[in-house]
């Protein structure tokens, strides 16, 4: 019986399925049928699959080929599926040794002239292979850096149908091809900007210090020119390099979404995304049909999602922060399966004070009316800006200020602090106070305490409300690991206070 | 030729050429309680594709509507009818070569 029979792997958002891909060759009218749900990309690998066979120097066989991709009944999407579906077919001819090729998994896409070509997401593929007791992976040489990635698997890297094929005791010549860059466009990383070229601006510059100590989500309000938007850029270089976990989730994510360029190894680095404001829910959330792609904030999971102007985002847009920002991942549901994305990252949103933006100071200069600024900010008020532990106001400086300390100096003690608060919530799954729930924090200071004995009393007289004032105590916790507290103090407290208030907003 | 190889395979060759207003069957066999008609196709290189190839879904319909012409005319009564494809290759040099796929429709 011609049957050939090999593995690959069927990425639906980023878990990743084995999938056996068998052919079955019957002697009979040639045809060439894919079966096992395949979308339309993967469809159209029977006609690159045959013209790539044919190139590489081997015989196409003249039978009708029926290849199922198990299981049948998820759906699959994309060219990775190439590769494996080639081998499986000359390894049911009997072109090469079926043995040696059915244990393998194979990754690629392949050209008409039998080249491979890489593909997106082979770090979650190859993670799920191995995951899967499947640890011998041959891919693309342009991913096998992404792919050696992954601890414990083992890469071979091909750059030719034909290599492949030889591996497995094929008598075929190996072409002496130049193997396909990859084409994956790489961010731009622009190099991290310095804290020291803000000037002036030493509260907002103590709010970020404390944002990036306990991962708040923060608010910048000010008018045009002061800085915002400098200091939100410069927030990815306070936070410390990503933890092992981290940093191979954030790869991950990238990865399936085409960012991610694998000569620089993995992602350490806390990743920044500034969408534009026009930008629509499905680039914010993710989208795309079939299986949606992840967007920008799952692409800044683990780093900073920064919405500057922030009013002027559509309102779906908003709203659809919510559930990331309530769970730290996002759903998406689409015909061809549901994909789940991780998306916990901190939240940064720069807006001017009105619309003109001169409402600063006394406000003489503002020419709207208090309705027009009024509405200004009810796009942001609501379950957004609840969950936002820091609302600084950011003034017009003053002239001739002496520049302030550089990145370098204010990133050791964040990440003192951190340091602090990981060993105090050691043994919980929280890493930062910005995600530890109010009770927690309560139940870790005693009904005693001067410090909760104020925040009673704040709330008794209405300053607070008593999520405002989980909130304040969240932040007070991170000021006191910033100052090397045991416990955080009155003086504390005020100024969580101070930097949780806009405007007299608590 | 077609014929030989597939009495040589142990079939009985019932018609050959038989023709009506549909069009032609090449070949009529048996092979034991069964009926089998058969296509032959002829190439002489398969620089533009391998004979079999060139047996479509279309010309498979017209068989099928042939064979029931066929047993109709006749006074057959076979448990079931099949439809093959014998495939011989007339390479320039060399014999012929001659491939008998079974049960394609």
């Amino acid at each position: 019986m011609a049957l050939g029979r090999t593995y690959a792997v069927a990425l639906v958002g980023m878990r990743a399925h084995l999938v056996e891909v068998e052919a079955h060759l019957a002697a009979s009218i040639p045809a060439f049928s894919l079966v096992g749900l395949p979308d339309t990309a993967l469809s159209e690998a029977r006609d690159r699959v045959r013209a790539a066979v044919v190139c590489a120097g081997l015989t196409w066989p003249n039978r009708r080929i029926t290849v199922n991709l198990s299981p049948a009944t998820l759906p699959k999407s994309g060219s990775g599926f190439d590769l494996a579906v080639a081998v499986s077919v000359l390894a049911g001819a009997g072109l090469l040794e079926a043995g040696r090729a059915a244990p393998v998994v194979h990754l690629g896409e392949l050209g008409l002239d039998g080249r491979l070509r890489p593909v997106r997401g082979v770090l979650p593929a190859v993670a799920g292979a191995v995951a899967a007791g499947r640890s011998c992976v041959v891919v693309p040489s342009a991913n096998a850096d992404e792919a050696r990635l992954v601890p414990g698997a083992d890469i071979r890297p091909a750059d030719h149908l034909a290599q492949v094929a030889a591996w497995y005791g094929a008598e075929v010549e190996v072409p002496d091809v130049m193997a396909v860059a990859d084409t994956t466009v790489s961010p731009v990383t622009l190099p991290e900007a310095d804290l020291a070229d803000v000037l002036g601006q030493d509260e907002a510059r103590r709010g970020l210090e404390v944002a990036a100590a306990g991962g708040h989500h923060l608010l910048l309000v000010g008018p045009p020119g002061t800085g915002k938007t400098m200091l939100a850029q410069r927030l990815p270089g306070l936070l410390p390099d990503l933890d092992a976990d981290a940093s191979i989730e954030v790869t991950a994510v990238h990865s399936v979404a085409g960012t991610f360029d694998a000569a620089q190894g993995l992602v350490r680095r806390p990743p920044f995304e500034d969408p534009h404001h026009t930008a629509t829910p499905a680039a914010i959330v993710g989208g795309g049909s079939g299986v949606a792609r992840p967007g920008a904030a799952s692409r800044a999971h683990h780093g900073v999602l920064f919405l500057d102007e922030a009013p002027h985002f559509a309102a779906a847009v908003l709203q659809s922060l919510r559930q990331p920002l309530e769970h730290g991942e996002l759903v998406l549901h689409r015909s061809a399966g549901a994909a789940r994305y991780p998306a916990r990252f901190q939240l940064v949103m720069a807006a001017n004070p009105c619309p003109c933006g001169r409402f600063a100071g006394k406000g003489v200069d503002c020419t709207c009316r208090a309705e027009a600024r009024r509405r200004y900010f009810a796009r942001l008020s609501g379950p957004l800006l609840d969950r936002v532990d820091l609302q600084l106001e950011v003034p017009l400086p003053r002239s001739a200020v002496a520049p302030g300390e550089s990145s370098r100096q204010v990133a050791g003690r964040v990440c003192a602090a951190r340091d602090r608060a990981r060993a105090r919530l050691g043994g919980t799954r929280w890493r930062t106070n910005s995600e530890v729930p109010g009770p927690w924090l309560r139940g870790h200071m005693g009904r005693k305490d001067p410090v909760a004995t104020e925040l009673a009393h704040a709330v008794d007289r209405q300053w607070l409300s008593l999520r405002g004032a989980d909130r304040v105590l969240r932040v007070a916790w991170t000021i006191a690991d910033l100052a090397g507290a045991e416990h955080p103090s009155a003086e504390h407290l005020g100024e969580a206070m101070v930097l949780r208030t806009r405007a007299g907003v608590l | 030729m077609a014929a030989d190889h597939l009495e040589a395979a142990g079939l009985e060759v019932l018609d050959r050429n038989w023709r009506c207003t549909h069009g032609e069957l090449d070949l009529v066999a048996s092979d034991g309680c069964e009926l089998v008609v058969v296509e032959v196709k002829t190439r002489r290189s398969t620089a533009f594709g391998t004979p079999a190839e060139a047996v479509t879904w279309r010309k498979l319909a017209r068989l099928r509507r042939l064979a029931a012409a066929w047993l109709s005319a006749h006074d057959e009564h076979p448990q079931s009818v099949r439809i093959d494809v014998v495939a011989v290759t007339v390479p320039r040099r060399g014999g012929p070569q001659v491939e008998h796929l079974k049960g394609v429709a």
